[in-house]
């Protein structure tokens, strides 16, 4: 790198958990029903009302925190985080603070085209807590009308805290992607970031190399991004500014209070969040309403046993068992389990990993994409598309051919061998595809002369016809009979 | 005798064999509560008309043979910070005196299924915070002794009613000894259950590591009957726990075989009113005849309970009560009027040109806030308010919160180390009798120091009662502590039950102090006033639009 600075990159998401109901009470955490629907005394804060912990939460947050490598204390505990604002109607958010589920755990990054070289990032907590509500704030028309919807209230939340480990926002991105798909292998999160179950605050700043040594900048925490994508973009426009502001300033960390910024889509900017005049105190300090929970040795192995294969072991197996490249097997597992099990199954029944590959990428990926939908309600099975691919390798139907037989068995639905049989696809014969070609040599001796001069580029005009007498031939084969025949004094 | 002269145990009786409906027993005590508690003022609400139907319908289940809950056609009065669906739960607070819970807490359904009729709701300090019943934003609570006299508090109106023959079973809260002083001072009995006994789920919390639900009553026997049917694990309180209730009134009879009981000398020290100290011996004679050995417990970190109590209490309370901010329910300022002080103040600062305090202008949110707490909240509530918010404050936490737990946890050790050599602990309740009204409202450390002998067993998480052992000089009633170790209610109410066969305070009278006055008790119902648009409607969903009162 030829930047005189270091980018010094930590990331705290938020992962709405995957239950049916709330963190401490029984309300319904589904998404989109009408607002202040899905509450009751203990989600909207009523007097007297009482937490009850959400077991099923606390299990998906021990799963995926051993997935993240952390350690599990024993002991952990709740406390409350108590500030003022509508959508928060306790006054407090029940959240962890010195105590949390888990700390210090890892979770490795690789980048397939080598922009970075692999490492581990260090996470350095993931703890429970409930979400607060939400607040629309409409001023249209001079009414300053703020309206409140607390269905989201309680809703369990995992905040899965990052060392400031990474050094470029390509590896923040490749943080966000991996842990993302992390999730995704262990089932605890959907990671919508349009609904809100994946949030990132990212934290950045740079390490200035002067004559004088390192000198950090400002720490700017930078919200409000709705993408991966919006987290690269925005962390590559902080450097800029941050590099270009200390240039201007000179200012250092320490010389002014951390500001938090929020990204402008539209703008493809950071700008200043209004920062509250005096910083923040939450009184933190143990839930009196809640008891510790303990974990057991037992329970934690329980859990590791219970991981299943994560993408980087899968990733590792692909490579191996089937003979892909580290970046054809980053495209399969980053498609989730599901895809990797098709992919595995058509390997394995058409013996041959690479063409599995090229063939799921291409075709099978590509009408995913086009259809939007999930590889489950793919119509062609890794079964029959194992046939298929099973005639492609014996050279029984060429591979433009195999396309067009795959497109059809997408479409109707039938087998590869009724769609061959449909089409009219049958082998020819090699003695017959002699018998063409000599009878196209003898009808085109334009085309022979030319070859004869060296031009064997007008072989092409004999495939073509070739392929127009019959669509079964094997353009390579009849090019290998042409030149031959021709080479051979015909 | 007359009907409100019986005790809940005999009124029962008469109840299941008969001789008595529960029309009648209601009716009896919403006679005394009419002509006598616009003196007393120990209720904040009676719907006579609700409870006469109630008990109506129990008596016509009784002649139709369906089976009745434990407590068959009783009354019982219920402090006024126990939730229930429908109707308005004050905590006698400015705050709430619109509130009307959407729910039922799990002490009121347990009275409901147990057939209890709810008679009324009673007087308290605001949020349970006072010791004298002086904070209620209603007005105060009389002692049925001393008219000029507090009854002690927080559940001031829940003791006096059952002194003053207005209910025969009382539910209190006690959070610092808000059961136990009352009870003391208005001579009845009294009992704070082991933290976890009673669930809380419905209680409007003020301390909530502190606070338990426990029954008031005439006797220790009473007592126990209505504990029966508030105690018991409930799954909705994380804190309550699950072990069975055991059935407290079959076991009272048994008296304690070879009882040891201990006395903290640091009990008996500076501070403790003569009358009540020689009361509280000759208590102490008394089960020494009943063949109890007597001996001293030292409690070395007693002399820090009030202190850490009023750390850990506040610092709950500060973040309990943050839901009261005028947002979704309860009292908001009047905001059309804070809006055009807002612009006024504005447009004199844009006028002046003084940008600097334009920008510290708080936005109308935060003025919202700050005027509906300061408007809703009485002194008591906003004092330790402030020393919660304080304490638990950066660079404080650790100086007061986290020492506070750690000399709670020796608290806790000192009554274990006791609990080894005897199995209760006797002592006085509050050091002097009822005191007059109005005395201690300028000096809140004076009155923080009157829960010096009860705050402990809060802190230790440990169960109390308090019973009737003597009268003053002055004629106002003394009480007697008992404390067992957790979950020895069973204990306590066997303790007290031997000492009540031995003596008669817990009979004597505070009737023919109330002065007869005839006044319709509809008078003074406050609560039912619509105050500034703030109609909560508990079944619909919550309001959540910042919008101007209709």
């Amino acid at each position: 790198m030829s930047e005189p600075y270091t980018i010094i990159i930590g990331l705290e998401v938020h992962v709405q958990l995957d239950t049916r109901s709330k963190m401490f009470c029984g309300c319904s955490t589904a998404f989109g029903a009408p607002p202040n629907t899905q509450t009751c005394p203990v989600c909207i804060g009523m007097p007297g009302a009482l937490p009850v912990m959400n077991r099923r939460a606390f299990e998906l947050a021990l799963k995926t925190a051993v997935a993240l490598n952390c350690e599990i204390p024993r002991f952990t505990k709740w406390d409350r985080k108590n500030y003022y604002y509508p959508d928060l109607p306790k006054g407090y958010q029940i959240s962890q603070f010195d105590l949390p589920l888990s700390q210090d755990g890892y979770l490795p990054i690789s980048d397939p085209k080598g922009r970075f070289e692999p490492k581990r990032i260090g996470i350095i907590r993931a703890h429970l807590e409930e979400d607060a509500g939400k607040s629309m704030h409409d001023e249209a028309a001079g009414v300053a009308d703020s309206r409140i919807d607390l269905n989201r209230c309680g809703t369990p939340l995992l905040e899965i805290v990052s060392q400031p480990d990474m050094r470029s926002p390509a590896e923040a991105k490749a943080y966000l992607t991996e842990l993302k798909l992390l999730l995704n292998y262990l089932g605890v999160s959907d990671c919508n970031m349009q609904e809100g179950s994946l949030r990132v605050d990212a934290n950045i700043n740079l390490h200035i190399d002067t004559p004088e040594g390192t000198v950090a900048t400002p720490i700017v925490e930078v919200k409000n991004m709705n993408s991966f994508r919006a987290v690269e973009r925005a962390l590559e426009c902080e450097v800029r500014r941050q590099y270009e502001l200390w240039q201007q300033t000179g200012q250092k960390l320490g010389d002014v209070p951390k500001q938090t910024r929020g990204w402008d889509e539209a703008s493809q900017t950071t700008r200043p969040q209004r920062s509250k005049e005096e910083s923040s105190d939450y009184r933190y300090f143990p839930e009196p309403d809640l008891v510790p929970v303990t974990t057991t040795e037992e329970q934690v192995e329980r859990i590791r046993r219970s991981l299943g294969e994560l993408p980087a072991a899968l990733r590792s197996r692909l490579q191996e068992s089937y003979g892909i490249t580290p970046y054809d097997a980053d495209v399969l597992v980053n498609q989730g389990r599901n895809l990797v099990d098709y992919y595995i199954e058509l390997a394995e029944g058409c013996g041959d990993g690479k063409l599995a590959s090229n063939w799921v990428q291409q075709d099978v990926l590509r009408t995913l994409g086009e259809q939007q939908i999930e590889i489950a309600e793919f119509p062609a099975p890794a079964t029959a598309l194992a046939r298929l691919l099973d005639m492609v390798r014996a050279g029984k139907i060429t591979t433009s051919r195999g396309r067009e037989v795959l497109a059809e068995m997408i479409t109707s639905g039938k087998s590869a061998e009724e769609v061959i049989k449909d089409m009219g696809i049958e082998q020819v014969d090699d003695s017959a595809l002699q018998d063409l070609c000599r009878e196209l040599i003898e009808a085109s001796p334009k085309v022979v002369a030319q070859v004869k001069q060296g031009r064997q580029k007008a072989v092409g005009a004999l495939i073509g016809q070739a392929k127009k007498k019959n669509p079964n031939v094997n353009p390579a084969r009849v090019r290998e009979i042409c030149l031959e025949l021709i080479g051979n004094g015909h | 005798m007359s009907l409100i002269d019986q005790t809940a145990t005999e009124l029962l009786a008469a109840l299941s064999s008969g001789r008595l409906s529960s029309v009648e027993v209601t009716g009896a005590f919403l006679d005394q509560i009419e002509s006598h508690d616009s003196k007393v003022r120990a209720f904040l609400r009676v719907d006579a008309e609700a409870a006469l139907a109630r008990a109506e319908q129990i008596d016509r289940h009784r002649k139709n043979g369906k089976p009745l809950g434990r407590l068959g056609g009783l009354p019982v009065a219920v402090k006024d910070l126990l939730c229930t669906a429908g109707e308005p739960t004050t905590c006698a607070s400015r705050i709430l005196e619109d509130f009307r819970s959407p729910y039922d807490a799990t002490v009121i359904a347990r009275l409901k299924a147990a057939d209890a009729v709810l008679i009324g709701r009673t007087n308290m300090d605001e949020f349970a915070m006072g010791g004298s019943c002086e904070s209620s934003a209603f007005g105060p609570t009389h002692n049925p002794w001393d008219l000029g006299r507090i009854p002690g508090g927080s559940s001031g109106g829940a003791a006096a009613c059952v002194a003053a023959g207005m209910a025969p079973l009382s539910v209190g809260t006690d959070t610092g000894g808000s059961i136990r002083c009352p009870a003391a001072l208005c001579g009845v009995t009294g009992m704070k259950p082991t933290y976890g006994r009673v669930s809380r789920y419905g209680l409007v919390a003020f301390a909530s590591s502190l606070d338990q639900i426990g029954p008031i009553a005439r006797t220790a026997e009473d007592a126990a009957l209505l504990l029966e049917v508030l105690a018991g694990h409930d799954p909705l309180d994380s804190t309550s726990i699950d072990l069975p209730v055991p059935r407290y009134s079959e076991t009272i009879g048994q008296p304690l075989e070879g009882l040891r009981i201990g006395l903290v000398p640091e009990h008996f020290g500076e501070g403790l009113d003569a009358e009540v100290e020689a009361a509280v011996r000759e208590a102490v004679r008394v089960y020494r005849s009943l063949g109890a050995a007597v001996s001293e417990v030292s409690m070395p970190h007693s002399k820090y309970a009030v202190a850490t109590y009023y750390i850990i209490a506040p610092c709950e309370a500060s973040s309990n009560l943050a839901r009261y901010d005028g947002v979704h329910y309860g009292y908001r300022t009047d905001q059309i009027q804070m809006m055009a002080e807002l612009e006024a103040q504005r447009k004199e600062l844009q006028q002046a040109g003084d940008d600097a305090a334009l920008e510290e202008l708080d936005n109308a949110l935060i003025r919202m806030y700050r005027r509906s707490r300061a408007e809703g909240f009485g002194p008591e509530v906003k004092r330790r308010i402030m020393l919660g918010t304080y304490a638990l404050s950066a660079g404080y936490y650790e100086a007061y919160y986290k020492k506070a737990l750690k000399v709670r946890r020796l608290i806790r050790q000192d009554f274990d180390r006791a609990f080894d050599g005897v199995d209760l602990i006797l002592g006085p309740v509050c050091p002097t009798p009822a005191y007059k009204i109005g005395e201690k409202v300028d000096d809140p450390l004076s009155m923080y120091l009157f829960d010096l002998y009860t705050v402990s067993t809060n802190l230790a998480g440990i169960g109390g009662i308090s019973i009737p052992c003597g009268i003053s000089s002055d004629g106002l009633p003394i009480g007697l502590h008992l404390q067992a170790p957790t979950f020895e209610e069973e204990r306590l109410l066997r303790g007290a039950h031997m000492f009540q066969k031995a003596t008669d305070w817990h009979l004597s009278s505070s009737f023919a102090h109330i002065s007869t006055v005839f006044e319709a008790v509809a008078r003074r119902f406050c609560w039912s006033v619509q105050r500034a648009g703030l109609a909560v409607d508990p079944l619909g969903p919550t309001r959540g639009a910042l919008s101007p009162p209709s």
